[in-house]
């Protein structure tokens, strides 16, 4: 253990527990206390701590507060939908939360006010922390609470100190006008040595230490360059540990036959990249799966589930759809009048554009060209009755239709189709339409 | 006397870097008004003479002092508020009313402010009555009632002026400022702000009645005076319980101003920028790595207190990526210089990242298409893409248009520091297209 964390007006005690708790972060956690210095020192106004996600800003922060007992609060900003909700919050931690009544609707002004009052009757010995976490929300609240908040220490004349936790750079925070700069503190990623190291930490009690590390490995192996994320991590980890162990139980194998363990897992593990990582099948669906021994493909994850019913016509008004908006318009003489004349191939294919429009995203028509389109690819007459317009918006109600600009509604409405080519290659074979025929691109 | 003396130079180590952090933490973070504030003499009288006719000789004033964020606007102006209130005519008879452009969002909540600060009779408890308009009638009128010679004179201080100029008509400062131009109740209207173009946003019947003062806080300091500044900052008070200690202390700060690498550090520091506080919190971080064991601040703590300063945070977040994110990145790179800075969509940063995998795979394995979307959205939640029509526009997330938030120059450095990044996907990033 290395002896970094060491502070003066703390015990070693405390100290020696802190560091036990934060494994390949003693560095920052020391840094971090040094920052705090002691604890009736005046601390920085305001720390801005950053780092990706699961990196342990939050736990190593805390750990800290709590366990060296200094006064503090810990907001999630995602939870405060309003400034009110945050002062109270902080108010009634800091302070005896019975003495707390803030107006209903309170302003940055009432909370120092109060801020200022209860702390006249309970100064700090000492310093008190505010820890703002997800703190990229209060940039979304009133203009004035992230600049309110980075200077609090000298609008309320306490010994108080805000920490800021974020995954996103101080640069995007920073107000126009400028604001106090806060101090900012960085907290590196783990190395993966670090990762296995952390990971390792909680193995199985039936099997061996080194058994567990080797399994971290070959995880690492193939998740690493997808995710290095702890948690996401640690969550696969535990989750594919029974499948790992299946030979052992079943004495197929021993625990030095490392190759043997290996080859059994790999195909699993990746076929868990596709599965469980994308949330297509859920973790306990997953270790249902694992107890019964099924085949892997046999589960239908949630994206298999993307085919809609839908009535005859929202069929072929959304395959109306589609072709308007991935086929060029001056296009459409070719694919839906019958005799076109002759257009030459060449002028017709341009390179540039030649497989651009599935790239490009869907482009924004005209209700009418929907419509002529319509016409042309259904077989029988329709009448244009009301019930094929409400069925034009309640395709833009189920999402796969959007309406573009939303300035006039009745009079000449534009859309954009937004389903995906096998969705609607799906709808398009349920009514025996070859759709490729007619695409611009596929031709 | 002599024992007593004996006994306090017997100070542990311990216990003298603890009081010396003290001293220099609220130095530093507390922004303790300083007994002699240095470099604004000129300011700082011109300040006190303009006050102390509104305190002793009933003058109404009005003055705007400007200057860059850090450069000691509101130290100069509690210094001078500090050496008016040591007369005592001035004591008892001046009125001070703060107000903070942060805080008081509304004329609303300033007016109840400044009831309140003025402890106004109709003030019972801690709740203010009456409607705005009633609470604007009653303080003008309580206002203008008074005279040159027999009212109290308030000072009224507006802390970040310029956010006081977006309030709906200006009301409060046109008020504030017409009182000041009339001979009613004698008041001095303090602005503070960092906006040079203040004057701009202020309306035009509001910006007749202002005077047009204006105080320059523009810090024209050379290098010189920088360091000078630093040691000082740096430095003990006389005062301070064990004297060997601070001398010590002392002579080792100046020691330590006159080594090279340190000025080095401090021109990179001064050149940057010349305030105050980013020097406070270079001297702070510098100051944290003072323990009983290590007792002076050295050179070296001065370097590592720097190069924390001055990280490159967006290098830093690139480091933390995965394999694959970067990979996206460089396939971002290559469209944004293929079709010079237009937005791109998914669809588009994946065909460029198949082309590399299917022309030379050898490292990274194909993966599919949700675990690179996946990758996409978190660069996307990261703002390190941003999307070009608002996050809540209808359409498909792989066809939303979005913009890389990077230099080329970031990536490149960031490739270069990247652990164990295999060689194609740099070879790949410097090749000119694709």
């Amino acid at each position: 253990m290395p002896a970094e964390l060491r502070q003066q007006g703390y015990s070693e005690a405390q100290l020696r527990l802190v560091s036990e708790k934060v494994p390949c972060r003693e560095a920052q956690a020391a840094a971090l206390l040094a920052l705090f210095g002691e604890p009736d020192h005046y601390s920085f106004p305001s720390i801005f701590i950053y780092g990706h996600r699961a990196m342990g800003k939050s736990h190593v922060t805390l750990t800290l507060l709590r366990e060296l007992q200094m006064p503090h609060v810990v907001v999630s900003c995602v939870e405060c939908v309003s400034p009110g909700l945050l002062f109270e919050q902080v108010l009634g931690s800091l302070f005896d939360s019975s003495a707390v009544t803030l107006s209903r609707s309170p302003s940055l002004s009432d909370f120092v006010r109060l801020y200022r009052q209860l702390c006249a009757e309970d100064s700090a010995k000492h310093t008190r922390y505010i820890v703002l976490d997800r703190a990229e929300v209060l940039r979304d609240m009133s203009a004035n609470l992230l600049p309110g908040f980075l200077r609090l220490q000298e609008l309320v004349e306490d010994n108080v100190t805000v920490i800021l936790l974020s995954e996103i750079v101080w640069d995007k925070f920073r107000p126009s006008t400028g604001c106090f700069e806060p101090l900012q503190l960085h907290f590196p990623d783990y190395s993966k040595a670090e990762l296995q190291q952390i990971l390792a930490q909680d193995s199985h009690p039936s099997y061996s230490a080194e058994l567990y590390t080797f399994y971290i490995n070959i995880l690492l192996g193939v998740f690493y360059s997808v995710c290095k994320d702890l948690r996401e991590l640690r969550h696969l980890a535990a989750l594919n540990f029974p499948k790992f162990c299946e030979p052992l139980e079943k004495g197929e194998a021993e625990e030095s036959d490392t190759h043997k363990l290996w080859r059994n897992i790999e195909p699993h593990l990746k076929k868990a990249m596709q599965t469980v990582y994308l949330r297509e099948v859920s973790s306990f669906q997953w270790e249902e799966q694992l107890k019964q021994d099924g085949e892997t493909q046999s589960l239908r994850g949630l994206s298999a589930y993307a085919h809609v019913e839908l009535p005859y016509y929202s069929k072929f008004l959304l395959i109306a759809a589609y072709l308007a908006s991935y086929n060029p318009a001056r296009t459409d003489r070719r694919f839906f009048v019958k005799h076109h004349g002759k257009i030459r191939k060449t002028t017709f294919l341009k390179k540039h554009e030649k497989t651009s429009n599935h790239l490009l995203g869907p482009k924004p028509f005209p209700l009418d060209r929907l419509l002529a389109i319509f016409y042309s690819v259904v077989d029988s007459r329709v009448a244009p009755t009301a019930s094929i317009f409400s069925q034009i918006s309640s395709l833009v109600t189920l999402q796969l239709l959007t309406q573009v600009g939303h300035d006039d509604q009745l009079d000449n409405p534009k859309y954009k189709c937004t389903v995906s080519l096998d969705f609607i290659r799906a709808i398009a074979r349920t009514v025996g339409f070859d759709i490729l025929r007619y695409l611009y691109d596929f031709l | 006397m002599s024992k007593r003396k004996s006994k306090d130079t017997q100070w542990t180590a311990g216990e003298c870097v603890s009081q010396a952090q003290k001293i220099l933490r609220e130095r530093y973070c507390y922004q303790r008004v300083p007994s002699s504030p240095v470099g604004i003499e000129s300011q700082r009288k011109n300040l006190l003479e303009l006050l102390r006719r509104t305190a002793i000789h009933g003058e109404s004033n009005s003055v705007l002092i400007v200057g860059p964020r850090g450069s000691g606007k509101t130290m100069l102006l509690k210094s001078v508020l500090k050496e008016l209130f040591e007369v005592r005519e001035v004591q008892s008879n001046v009125l001070l009313v703060h107000l903070n452009g942060l805080l008081q969002t509304d004329d609303k909540i300033a007016l109840k402010e400044i009831t309140r600060q003025l402890q106004l009779e109709n003030v019972v408890g801690d709740k203010v009555f009456g409607s705005f308009a009633e609470n604007l009638t009653f303080l003008l009128e309580a206002l203008k009632k008074g005279n040159r010679s027999s009212s109290r004179p308030v000072i009224f201080t507006l802390d970040e002026f310029d956010l006081f100029a977006h309030h709906k008509n200006q009301t409060l400062l046109y008020n504030l400022l017409d009182i000041s131009q009339s001979a009613q109740t004698p008041v001095a209207v303090v602005g503070l702000t960092c906006r040079l173009d203040v004057l701009e946003l202020l309306e035009k019947r509001v910006k007749s009645r202002f005077s047009h003062r204006q105080i320059h806080l523009l810090n024209p300091m050379d290098f010189h005076q920088y360091i000078e500044t630093t040691q000082e900052h740096l430095g003990l008070p006389q005062d301070f319980p064990d004297e060997r200690f601070a001398q010590e202390w002392n002579s080792s700060i100046k020691m330590l101003c006159e080594d090279r690498s340190v000025k080095d550090v401090l021109r990179k520091h001064f050149n940057t920028s010349k305030d105050f506080r980013s020097l406070h919190m270079l001297l702070l971080m510098a100051l944290s790595r003072v323990t009983p064991t290590n007792p002076t601040i050295k050179p070296g703590d001065i370097q590592e207190a720097s190069r924390l300063c001055s990280m490159d945070a967006k290098a830093n977040i690139l480091h933390g990526l995965s394999i694959l994110e970067l990979c996206l990145i460089i396939a971002m790179k290559h469209l944004s210089e293929l079709y010079d800075g237009e937005p791109f969509n998914f669809q588009m940063v994946h065909n460029e990242f198949k082309k590399f995998i299917q022309r030379k795979s050898h490292s990274i394995h194909n993966f599919e298409t949700p675990v690179v979307l996946k990758a996409f959205e978190h660069l996307q939640q990261l703002e390190l893409i941003n999307p070009m029509d608002g996050p809540s526009a209808k359409i498909q997330k792989e066809y939303q248009l979005v913009k890389l938030m990077l230099d080329h120059s970031q990536i490149m450095e960031a490739l270069q520091k990247y652990p164990q990044c295999p060689t194609d996907v740099k070879q790949w990033a410097t090749s000119a297209f694709g």
